[in-house]
């Protein structure tokens, strides 16, 4: 209990100014992109022609639509990398604290350590992860 | 209004010069990187390398640069045009930001005032670059998928499950270094370095894996498969010309130079000059800023040319290969450091 107190209670040390740099490098970074973007539009030449358009498909003529239904496999990695990252930056508030937590801490980490391997061992035993059939 | 004014107007002004110049350094060093690959590579392969445009070729980077800008722009009639532009700009912007948490060298002193060489220095540092790197796979992804292109596709899917999936071990093996350093600011963990050792002493397999990853998430050899051209035809950037596959190639260069500088600032000391006690001269002043600056963009390069060397020595991954690697073996070996390591931390303390 005493821990969970303590991981509430950290001291505030930075402000939401200190993020005001961040902003004005985005905007200044999207404005050179855009500057470029328009910038290499103006500059290239322009010879466009029904062939020239065409998808490229190393010379042959291309067949239909290219969105057509993917392998499973994709979507599993992506659900399970949303799973196990959210777990993951469950970490970082403790690494942060852990010196003060102590032993006591640990132990809890410990804990939640085998929960996510408990996961971890279940999907590679269902063969989420397995790519060749 | 009463807010408006009391904001430190030369503050936001020296902040904006500093992003101006990290902003057009990282760009002109990712020019040379192409430069130093070809190089690199031709030294590696018994060739000369790039030597016709200026001495020792050295203008080769802007003559490949001002190419793109002068060749025609297509976007393929299938695509979406408005997805197809906003890949690259995308891949691009995110590189660029990755930047503002690194501190490039300690405080300097201009006219009077004190001048911090880190643009933000913000305390979750190291969650902003992994909240930018994340953002990464949507230019790869957007790229591939409004292409409409068959190859094009199938390499973006293969690139956003390989930078996801390693995501989750650069992650992991972050934490055995955070139970050391105590903060997730990048300034503070090379002040800490600077005071004791170098983070790599204590967490060796944290930087192995944390490298590895680093190399994943650039899309470099061995990890390249998103544009493995022998089967690909060329990868998620197939359909794109001029500046837009320019800003594909360049962001991958921009990010090479962004990660190494994070490799060296968590676990090589940053700006940290070796065998030196920055604290005892503090009388250099600006000299020591910049000794530090130099130090820190000698180990940048160093990195940059690990990336290179490994580049042309090591063959590509199966794709198999490469999510076993990532999935089965960097994750549980992090998480065995994370917990050996706050052992024998706790251990060590009593």
């Amino acid at each position: 209990m005493n821990s969970f107190v303590y991981l509430l209670d950290t001291v505030v040390t930075g402000n939401s100014a200190d993020y005001v740099p961040i902003g004005i490098q985005i905007i200044f970074a999207a404005g050179f992109v855009a500057t470029v973007m328009i910038a290499t539009h103006l500059l290239g030449p322009k010879r466009k022609t029904a062939e020239k358009l065409e998808n490229f498909a190393s010379g042959i003529e291309s067949h239909g639509n290219a969105r057509q239904p993917l392998a499973i496999k994709y979507f599993l990695v992506a659900i399970l990398f949303v799973l196990f990252d959210v777990e993951v930056i469950f970490f970082y508030p403790y690494a942060v604290n852990f010196k003060s937590l102590g032993w006591y801490g640990f132990i809890e980490v410990l804990l939640f350590v085998c929960f996510f391997l408990t996961g971890f061992i279940y999907i590679i035993k269902k063969g989420a992860l397995k790519w060749e059939d | 209004m009463i807010h408006l004014l009391t904001v430190d107007w030369l503050l936001l002004l020296e902040k904006l010069i500093l992003i101006v110049i990290v902003v057009m350094a990282s760009l002109v060093i990712a020019m040379y990187e192409t430069y130093a690959e070809r190089k690199i590579a031709a030294f590696m392969q018994d060739r000369i390398g790039p030597n016709r445009a200026g001495p020792l070729g050295l203008l080769q980077p802007l003559a490949d640069g001002g190419k793109l800008f002068f060749k025609e722009e297509i976007i393929p009639n299938h695509s979406n045009k408005i997805l197809f532009i906003l890949g690259p700009s995308l891949a691009m912007l995110t590189a660029m930001i990755t930047s503002a948490v690194i501190p490039w060298s300690g405080d300097i002193n201009l006219f009077g005032r004190t001048v911090s060489l880190q643009i933000a220095d913000v305390n979750i540092g190291i969650l902003y670059v992994f909240a930018v790197v994340s953002l990464g796979v949507y230019g790869i992804m957007i790229g591939g998928w409004s292409s409409n292109n068959k190859f094009s596709l199938l390499a973006a899917l293969r690139g956003a499950s390989q930078v996801i999936s390693y995501e989750l071990a650069m992650g992991l093996s972050l934490i055995a270094v955070l139970m050391i350093t105590q903060t997730l600011s990048l300034k503070e963990i090379v002040e800490q370095q600077m005071a004791s050792h170098w983070n790599i002493l204590y967490q060796p397999l944290a930087f192995i894996i944390f490298f590895t990853c680093a190399l994943a998430e650039c899309n470099r050899t061995p990890f390249d498969l998103p544009e493995a051209e022998s089967e690909l035809n060329m990868g998620y950037h197939q359909e794109y010309s001029s500046m837009k596959l320019g800003f594909y190639l360049f962001a991958e260069y921009v990010n090479m130079f962004i990660s190494s500088a994070i490799v060296v600032t968590l676990f090589f000391g940053g700006y940290d000059i070796p065998f030196l006690d920055e604290a005892a001269h503090a009388d250099w002043g600006n000299w020591l800023a910049l000794a530090g600056l130099v130090c820190f963009m000698l180990k940048i390069g160093f990195f940059i040319f690990l990336f290179m060397w490994i580049r042309w020595t090591v063959p590509r991954f199966r794709y198999d290969q490469l999510m076993d690697l990532g999935w089965k073996k960097l994750i549980p070996l992090a998480l065995a450091n994370m917990v050996i390591t706050g052992a024998v931390i706790l251990w060590m303390n009593k």
